[in-house]
């Protein structure tokens, strides 16, 4: 049993008293003294060339300060990609600027082409409706394929709407041709990957302060990772010196991803900050965030697998389109190549495996990172073409996954699609779906269901992730121009209370309870002792933030480094209060002993020893006890599980009704079950969306039909089952001091082709003979689908 | 949202005076609240209606259900004198909206895909006015489109109770208004069966299912007869051919359902 509070201990969330009792702090609940508003114009038309904007009427209504256009941001730089992709040929992808506010042309509805400043929302609002903007409507660029085949460019100074055509691995693609041109059976499937608009439960806020007397600046932001969202500002944006910018992020709702990046608007508010010497406010409305936060998803795949007579995989190729909007958001690059075609051997021994991707401008939001990241495309079209394949000849779908799974005595297994994977055990995880998912009953259960004149159709799936997004190493041969590690400083106070600053920042991930477990199992106390310091630039030593499943594996292993210096640190002192030797000095229990004595002293007097340095060897040890560690891990961490569903589908209507679920998930060592569970849950839900419900859906003329909750299907609670989830089947990471892997993203990965496949299931088990349909599996596609079938 | 003044009479006749020029009627505001925040309506006053005691409360009498203008709609599900008519009253939004939202205002509204005109056309209520009493069929007159003039206020909705009754709500899965919602009514003088959701012209009857079940009312009487995609509603969630085929699924539901 795990120690109480301890890693392993499923304990209450201590963050969720203020969430749950209002008293969270989040960005628009900061109000300061002499606060302005900001606004934004924004394009109405999804492709447009600004002709003219006057603001003479605006800047003359009652509590306006001041207004901005394109024009007052030429001099500054744009918002940069992050990772740097090659094409196929070796040339650099195409990275048009983007700039704070449009200048010369907008470039998707939503686009901000001007700001104005003024003393009230309402005030703001009403000066925006007086700006006079002529912008000459140009037909927008909407269709992955029409945009590679056309002459309408999204950017007219690349000439082309093609990002860059990416291919992976470029050595292995003439054998992949090989072995499928060669193959005894091949599986085709062409599918969508549907878009997906992230919807965080609170919009994004940004509020600058501006300090004359130092030139000093303040910026709180709704951010997943506020150091990189200074870097971006400082190195790349408005230049302010880091030493000059704090960034801060206090109690965020939610992210997903969209909150990753540095957005416009976090530029506007600082210079207007500046411009006016007062603190600048802007809190986005649910359309604005509708039709401007990063979107996610958005491929088109061919795939097919060759396999053998015997259905041994032989081969995996795709041919990708990816959607990157309008402009680069600064992770689109990473998520359709590094996060999404590293991934395409899955769980499988396949030998070859060619993926190739083309990215393509259009005039739509940016499309970056949504939960999952590439690895949710990756496994969709994986566990879809394989449950195809099953089909075609003939096969269990289980047992054809079996049949090509990695066993576990191959680790570390080397995929085809050039990742190490360190550790798994995906037969374990399959035989253990099998029971707690009770597989045995599920035909008595679709004998019931027919007996009620529904439909019950069993999907499977089995994913495998790269998550704990890192290596340094790694990720700069990839292309990332940034490091990916993350820090922690442990601070020990003279009283024994400990604060822990760490570079992962927590908007619904449970940080603040999680860590606390760790360094308590570390240091035998009690962890309500401990609190965690995050989301601010002046206060933690630096951070990449949370993203990829990456903060426990990532930035918890640099807790346990700091941790152990602290603990040796301790001992030197524990060593001289006791008048032995280092060397003597054990540590259990939050006590310092002498081997063989009685004596011993307690963490805390220790603590209070390092700040009351009375006969103490300063020549030896400096007073205090503070230690930081940076930690870079050597690889990737792997996640991975098997997944199956039932759904019961009404055929007069169409209406798919999800009956079980079963989510049996590898992430290695578990520090707090009931987070963990609570994380595959919120996954499964944005996977269920995803496969049922959720669309984003623009019409030909780049404008947004699906821009509200009338028409953008969220996953109400009533939408989604009862699950079972089970993580005992771990193989812990083997290259983190903690053995984590990651669970923040597994759901949304694992769920939408079980969905998908379970459906199809359901239809063939009614005689259609439905071979692919798209997400979301809503009632009219499947209706319709049955009925053409 | 542009600023707007606000007055709360409390008599019907306060109301009517209130209502003179381009002041806005506001009898919950579960549609014109939305539209007012997105700027898509600037009325210079609000005269909200749902301070008015007289068009508050649930009568019965003689067979008939008489309803307030300005009762919300989880007053309507708790009563249960008529079960169908509390059942579609027990689905409509979420406890928030049931608890704002008033049988007047959706009348009033006739939103095309709200549930209350397809209740009121299948009973054949009475639609009360400050002024007058206007049949259900005369009062809907296609989609957002009524027979009220300028400044009338619906002050009650008066429904027989049917012998049988039944609603099937069909939800367009984002907004779960009705997709597709028939209400189907067996009262003394024959069935009634109204559509909502499907229809561009709005809530309508379905004449031809109407004489079907009269002659037999089993679901089996439907069996011969196909629905029209013409006219119907295309939308991110639907064809005009899945509507049409979900009209008479829902129909079906409906006289399997009605008690």
């Amino acid at each position: 049993m795990p120690k109480d509070g301890g890693i392993g201990a499923a304990t209450l969330r201590r963050e969720d008293v203020r969430f749950l009792t209002g008293a969270g702090q989040y960005c628009d609940d900061i109000k300061v003294f002499g606060q302005a508003s900001a606004m934004f114009a924004r394009s109405n038309v999804a492709n447009g060339v600004i002709k003219s904007i006057d603001t003479t009427a605006a800047a003359a209504m009652p509590g306006v300060l001041a207004i901005f256009t394109g024009e007052d941001f030429v001099e500054v730089g744009g918002n940069p990609a992050g990772w740097l992709i090659n094409s196929r040929d070796g040339t650099p992808m195409h990275e048009p600027k983007r700039p704070v506010l449009a200048h010369g042309k907008v470039r998707h509805v939503g686009d901000a082409y001007a700001a104005v400043i003024a003393e009230t929302p309402e005030q703001a609002k009403n000066a925006i409706e007086a700006i006079e903007a002529d912008i000459e409507e140009l037909p927008a660029v909407v269709n992955m394929k029409d945009a590679l085949s056309g002459s309408n460019y999204v950017h007219d100074e690349i000439g082309t709407n093609q990002c860059f055509d990416w291919g992976w691995i470029e050595d292995n693609r003439d054998a992949t041709d090989a072995a499928i041109k060669g193959a005894h059976h091949v599986t085709t499937l062409e599918l969508v990957n549907n878009r997906l608009v992230p919807n965080a439960m609170e919009p994004r806020c940004s509020m600058a302060q501006y300090n004359r007397a130092n030139d000093e600046y303040i910026l709180h932001t709704t951010s997943q990772n506020p150091h990189l969202t200074r870097l971006l500002i400082s190195a790349f944006v408005l230049g302010i010196p880091e030493n000059k910018l704090t960034v801060i992020a206090p109690d965020v709702g939610g992210g997903f991803g969209s909150k990753i990046y540095h957005y416009g608007e976090e530029a506007l508010v600082l210079a207007a900050a500046k411009k006016l010497n007062r603190p600048v406010k802007w809190t986005a409305d649910r359309s604005e965030a509708f039709l401007t936060d990063a979107h996610g998803r958005d491929h088109v795949t061919k795939i097919e697998l060759a396999m053998d007579a015997e259905g041994n995989f032989l081969a995996f190729r795709t041919e990708t389109l990816a959607n990157v909007g309008a402009y680069l958001s600064n992770f689109s690059t990473a998520t359709p190549t590094f996060l999404h075609g590293t991934l395409m051997a899955g769980n499988y021994t396949v030998p070859n495996v060619y993926v190739n991707v083309k990215t393509v401008f259009t005039n739509t939001a940016p499309v970056d990172a949504y939960r999952g990241a590439g690895r949710p495309e990756a496994t969709y079209s994986l566990e879809r073409v394989i449950d195809m394949a099953a089909r075609e000849i003939r096969m269990d779908p289980v047992e054809l996954r079996r049949k090509n799974f990695i066993k576990p005595d191959q680790y570390p297994f080397a995929s085809a699609a050039g990742l190490e994977y360190d550790s798994g055990n995906y037969d374990a995880l399959m035989d253990k779906m099998e029971v707690v998912a009770d597989k045995k009953g599920f035909e008595a259960r679709r004998a019931e269901s027919e007996s009620k004149g529904l439909l019950r159709g069993f999907g499977v799936n089995a994913y495998i992730e790269a998550c704990g997004i890192a290596p340094s190493n790694l990720v700069g041969i990839l292309g990332s121009r940034v490091g990916l590690y993350d820090a922690a400083t442990v601070r020990v106070n003279a009283t024994g209370s400990l604060s822990v600053m760490v570079g992962a920042h927590s908007h619904g991930q449970g940080h603040e309870t999680a860590f606390p477990q760790v360094v308590a199992e570390m240091l035998g106390i009690d962890p309500m002792s401990i609190d965690i310091v995050h989301g601010d630039t002046s206060k933690i030593p630096f951070g990449m933030g949370t993203y990829g499943s990456r903060s426990l594996a990532v930035c918890g292993s640099a807790v346990v480094r700091a941790t152990e210096k602290i603990i040796n640190k301790a001992k030197k002192i524990a060593a001289h209060m006791l008048e032995a030797s280092e060397g003597d000095i054990a540590f259990n229990d939050g006590a310092f002993s002498v081997a063989g004595t009685d004596k011993s002293v307690s963490f805390g007097e220790v603590a209070f020893k390092a700040y009351v340095p009375h006969e103490f060897p300063l020549e030896d040890i400096e007073p205090g006890l503070e230690e930081t560690a940076f930690y870079d891990p050597a690889n990737f961490t792997y996640p991975s599980g098997a997944y199956c569903c039932e759904v019961e589908l009404d055929p007069e209507t169409g209406k798919v009704r999800v009956d079980r679920f079963a989510a049996v998930d590898d992430f290695g060592n578990i520090v707090n079950p009931m987070i963990v569970t609570g994380q595959v849950h919120g996954g499964l839900g944005q996977g269920i969306g995803q496969a049922m419900l959720e669309n984003t859906t623009y019409d030909e003329n780049g404008q947004l039909l699906s821009a509200s909750y009338m028409d953008y299907t969220m996953p109400r609670a009533d939408d989604l089952p009862f699950y079972t989830v089970d993580h005992s089947q771990g193989t812990p990471c083997t290259h983190n001091p903690l053995g984590v892997k990651g669970c923040g993203e597994a759901g949304a990965i694992g769920s939408p082709p079980t969905i998908v496949n379970a459906v199809i299931d359901a239809m063939q088990s009614g005689g259609k003979n439905v071979t692919h349909i798209d997400m979301p599996v809503t009632p009219h596609r499947v209706w319709s689908a049955m009925q053409n079938a | 949202m542009y600023a707007f003044d606000i007055e709360c009479p409390t008599t019907i006749a306060e109301a009517a005076q209130a209502l003179g020029g381009e002041n806005q009627a506001l009898s919950g505001g579960q549609t014109l609240i939305p539209t007012l925040k997105a700027r898509l309506a600037s009325p210079e006053k609000l005269v909200s209606l749902t301070a008015i005691a007289e068009m508050k409360g649930i009568s019965s009498a003689g067979g008939v259900l008489s309803i307030g203008g300005a009762t919300c709609h989880a007053d309507v599900a708790a009563d249960g004198s008529y079960k169908a008519l509390s059942e579609l009253a027990a689905h409509i939004g979420d406890p928030a909206v049931r608890n704002r939202g008033t049988i007047g205002g959706s009348v009033a509204n006739n939103d095309p895909a709200a549930c209350y005109p397809a209740a009121a056309l299948a009973s054949g209520a009475t639609i009360v006015t400050n002024t007058r009493e206007i049949a259900a069929d005369d009062f809907f007159l296609g989609m957002f489109e009524t027979a009220l003039e300028e400044g009338e206020i619906v002050t009650a909705v008066k429904f027989p109770i049917p012998e049988k009754a039944n609603y099937q709500k069909f939800v367009q899965p984002a907004s779960r208004f009705a997709l597709v919602g028939v209400f189907v009514a067996k009262t003394t003088d024959g069935v009634r069966v109204a559509v909502t959701g499907a229809s561009n012209e709005g809530v309508h009857r379905w004449t031809a299912a109407e004489e079907a079940l009269n002659a037999s009312f089993a679901v089996s009487a439907l069996d011969d007869l196909t629905v029209s995609a013409d006219n119907l509603i295309a939308d991110l969630h639907g064809s005009p051919e899945y509507r049409a085929h979900l009209i008479k699924v829902m129909t079906g539901r409906a006289v399997s359902a009605a008690s």
